[in-house]
């Protein structure tokens, strides 16, 4: 396989799959022109004049849609680790014998450990999404047929968007729907609050399935996906586990350490300036992430200070700051728990969005850069601070990107990470797989101090006088080195073969994955 | 070295385990050292702990044997005190230490008079909760041998709080050790007296005489491996023969720089329960504080269980101090900053000692004897009281 070094010095192949790759060129580097992909034209005429799109089962719906060897398939993961549906979308493709389909998930969870009998056997020829926990074992083992590509949620809808991928049948997964098609998440057994990850699949796929388990009758309102684009919709009794789908309740962690990485967190967007009237900031679910919200709240409302809009991953944190008046509005990139549901159910100022109006980096903008401040996680950092999400330090995949290379344009992008694991390093010489550049990445705040990127001087000259430990990354790498017993040792890689990519926020490629030698 | 057994375990095993490890390790008579090693940091780590259990191998002798290790991150510290009671149950006798070298920064003294609002107590068998427990800046560590550790991993426990004194970095807190009750607590002695400990807690106390066994055996092991800076002891109450002695205790050793309580255990002697408004210890507690403060020592309260009540602990701090303690224990990190928010002066307090010690100095000046700050008279305690405040102010960054 020819691997060409791109602009950020990582070795990537040429092509993938038989497709044609740009290496990185740097961020912001590459615009391309031409044209965006071409949905093909419709007419009405064609489709039932009552409405009723309704067919018998997903089996009539995949037939009448034309599946056939070799199409690419998409799903979506609003229903998280609660999806039976996926699961049972390619017992059906297997049952009909169909093989090499290209599966085109916005993420994959531990659930979908069933389907790698499906790659086993060559009905799923690989998988572009994310390849998580068993998925991503198998994949980082060299198993899958083809290979891997790796997006963002703004990469996935440029992909879609840019005519790289095209999705031949979208399915989509309605907690509600009508018969004609029209479909949200916010009511319904299986609700999830929205669906905006299923937006760039129902705009471009040739043919478009909408499975409910809560069929309403025509308007199906809020329209989240609008009918107009749909093909068929096809009922089923249901789509998954409902508690796995959202949680009841969504805690803080109780890690003492991760709570003063959140104490330090808000502390520092207090000290820089960042907190003041009108501002606003991105949070996410993992334990810290939804710490630093409390930390927070503590100081804005200590101060008087009221936030314009709150980007989220949506928790109940999310829905008090709203409730209390703290932040006009949430825009809500995918729900958590039952309170955001509830929230966007009923208040209009919690506002569902899609990975086209945050995030898709070939728009006439994107939300993304509007953020104040962004609090993300890393798996790795190095001392240029570029950052990995996608693996391990051991070589394997163990996550997916999400919306963390899209966040990365706040303008201030803090990662908040331990500075290690057990006896596993977090900040090191070299990331394992590079996901975002370290020019975009502002500030890491751990358990043992807080670095400011070098190019930040402002951040810098800002927090001089602060009680915050502030250090250099290096020093914080020295420390962890220390306590880990010196320079952890690289994982023993197949250099000559790439299991899977790394897409950057524009299409081009900025990292590959390596097969993990056996005899490690 | 003599052996009866050829093999034996030691360490923790299980999928809930972390920043910890297992071995096995059974003698054989040839075919030298077989390592099997399971680690979850292999690849990163493997080399590294290889090396380290074959160094480990030849310092203590052991030329011939199948060795397991079970590794879910251990530190290096951890891993050669789990080594070394693998090792010591193979030979029951063996007196050689394996020691890492001493970090640096570990390198620090105490004094007698130094804050101790809080002190967060670290079961002494928990690897996992050492590493980052100065991080949240408790006056003091203690690295507890006696209730939290199992009886069967008490030689586990010495060994990992040993290594933990040289290896660990606490970021410059006091570092206590409560070793366990006497006798036993001074077989604790020699795995901590020349590691650099600064305060030892002995717990159950209920004569001078302990105190004095314990200082003596301090005083012996300090001479015996050179140790010169000063090894202070905190005397734990925790019987109703203990209230009777406290001021006895209290005065025992020139050393001793606190005197606290534990209640669970003085209740339970009592046949009472500990109640949140604690009417069945308010005597015990006043006896405390009143023994520490006649022997000049500091009087330091009992912990507050109970670690998702943030508001109950500020108030039991609140209470803790108008009864006249100068610290309370902690179970959990995030006590920390409750506590020394509770012990440090308000801001009236603050105000207040500052006018009173500028008219006291402009008084001075003047050479006038009677000082009044409005209709009241400053007589010398007050002017003394309030020194106090001011500097209690500084320490805890409030003034």
């Amino acid at each position: 396989m020819k691997l060409i070094k791109n602009a950020i010095g990582r070795l990537v192949p040429a092509q993938v799959n038989g497709q044609k790759q740009i290496p990185f060129k740097g961020v912001d580097k590459f615009k391309p022109s031409g044209s965006k992909a071409k949905p093909k034209i419709n007419s009405c005429i064609d489709f039932p004049e009552d409405g009723n799109k309704v067919v018998k089962n997903l089996k009539e719906a995949l037939k009448k849609a034309g599946l056939k060897d070799g199409m690419t398939i998409s799903t979506h993961h609003h229903l998280r680790n609660g999806d039976a549906l996926t699961n049972i979308l390619f017992d059906t493709i297997n049952s009909m014998g169909v093989k090499n389909i290209r599966w085109f998930p916005s993420a994959s969870f531990p659930i979908h450990e069933h389907l790698i009998k499906y790659l086993e056997d060559g009905t799923i020829h690989h998988i572009e999404g994310s390849m998580n926990g068993p998925l991503g074992r198998f994949t980082t083992e060299g198993k899958m047929k083809g290979i891997g590509i790796l997006r963002s949620h703004g990469g996935r809808y440029q992909a879609v968007q840019d005519g790289e991928v095209h999705i031949d049948i979208a399915v989509i997964a309605a907690p509600t729907s009508d018969p004609f098609g029209n479909a949200n998440g916010v009511n319904g057994k299986s609700a999830s609050g929205l669906i905006g990850f299923a937006l760039a699949d129902s705009e471009y796929a040739d043919k478009v399935i909408v499975v409910t388990d809560n069929l309403i009758p025509f308007p199906c309102v809020p329209w989240q996906i609008q009918g107009n684009n749909v093909d068929y919709v096809v009922q089923v009794d249901s789509l998954g586990d409902a508690s796995k789908i959202v949680s009841g309740t969504t805690e803080v962690t109780k890690s003492p350490d991760r709570l003063l990485i959140a104490e330090y967190v808000a502390q520092f967007i207090d000290e820089a300036g960042i907190m003041k009237n009108g501002f606003s900031f991105q949070a996410g679910s993992g334990g810290t992430n939804l710490a630093f919200v409390l930390y927070l709240k503590e100081r804005m409302k200590a101060k008087n200070v009221k936030a314009r809009f709150v980007r989220g991953g949506s928790t109940k944190y999310l829905v008090q700051l709203l409730e209390e008046g703290l932040t006009d509005y949430i825009l809500d990139g995918q729900t958590f728990d039952l309170e955001g549901v509830r929230s966007m159910r009923e208040n209009p100022n919690h506002v569902n969005t899609s990975p086209f109006t945050s995030y898709n980096f070939h728009g006439k903008g994107n939300f993304a850069s509007i953020v104040d401040v962004a609090v993300l996680g890393a798996t790795e950092v190095d001392v240029d601070f570029n950052a990995n999400v996608v693996s391990h330090s051991d070589g394997y995949l163990l996550h997916g990107i999400g919306g963390w290379q899209n966040c990365l344009y706040s303008k201030c992008t803090i990662l908040a990470v331990p500075s290690f694991r057990d006896r596993i390093p977090v900040i090191i010489d070299e990331v394992t797989t590079l996901c975002g550049p370290g020019e975009l990445i502002d500030v890491i705040i751990t358990e043992r101090g807080i670095a400011i990127n070098p190019k930040r001087k402002d951040l810098i000259k800002l927090m001089k006088d602060s009680s915050l430990p502030i250090k250099s990354i290096k020093q914080i790498r020295d420390e962890v080195y220390s306590i880990c017993g010196g320079a952890p040792s690289k994982p023993k890689l197949n250099r000559n073969k790439v299991v899977a990519v790394v897409k950057w926020v524009d299409g081009t490629v900025i990292d590959s994955v390596f097969q993990i030698n056996k005899t490690n | 070295m003599k052996n009866i057994l050829t093999k034996s375990t030691a360490g923790k095993r299980g999928d809930n385990v972390r920043s910890d490890c297992y071995f096995e390790i059974e003698l054989t008579n040839s075919a030298g050292i077989k390592l099997d090693i399971k680690s979850k940091v292999a690849s990163m780590y493997g080399d590294s702990i290889k090396k380290q259990l074959n160094e480990m191998c030849k310092f203590f002798g052991i030329k011939n044997a199948n060795i397991l290790l079970e590794d879910n991150g251990a530190l290096p510290f951890v891993m050669a005190a789990r080594f070394e009671l693998v090792v010591k149950r193979l030979f029951p006798d063996l007196n050689k230490q394996f020691f890492l070298p001493v970090n640096k920064n570990n390198l620090t003294s105490t004094t007698k008079e130094r804050l101790r609002r809080s002190r967060l107590y670290l079961p002494g068998n928990e690897s996992k909760f050492f590493m980052n427990a100065g991080l949240h800046k408790p006056d003091g560590i203690i690295l507890d041998l006696e209730d939290s550790v199992a009886y069967s991993e008490k030689e586990a426990a010495q060994l990992l709080v040993r290594n933990a004194l040289r290896s660990v970095d606490f970021y410059g807190v006091e570092r206590m050790v409560r070793i366990n009750q006497l006798p036993r607590g001074l077989e604790d002695l020699k795995f901590i007296v020349p590691h650099n400990v600064h305060v030892i807690l002995i717990p159950k106390c209920e004569s001078p005489n302990q105190v004095i066994e314990v200082e003596n055996e301090v005083n012996r092991l300090k001479e015996e491996n050179h140790v010169e800076h000063e090894i202070y002891f905190m005397p734990i109450i925790e019987s109703a023969l203990g209230i009777i002695k406290a001021y006895e205790i209290a005065s025992a050793s020139k050393n001793n720089c606190a005197l606290t309580i534990g209640l669970e255990d003085y209740t339970a002697d009592l046949g009472t329960q500990r109640t949140i408004e604690g009417k069945e210890s308010f005597y015990a507690r006043s006896i405390i504080v009143n023994a520490a403060k006649a022997a000049g020592i500091q009087a330091i309260d009992t912990v507050f269980s109970d670690v998702a009540d943030m508001e109950g602990l500020k108030q039991s701090v609140i209470e803790a101090k108008s009864l006249g303690f100068e610290g309370k224990g902690c179970i959990h990190p995030r006590q920390v900053p409750v506590v020394h928010e509770g012990f440090a002066p308000t801001s009236e307090e603050i105000e207040k000692a500052k006018k009173i010690v500028l008219s006291f100095e402009e008084a001075e000046k003047k050479g006038i004897g009677v000082v009044s700050l409005g209709s009241k008279m400053i007589d010398a305690p007050v002017v003394k009281r309030a020194q106090k405040t001011i500097q209690l102010a500084i320490l805890n960054d409030k003034a």
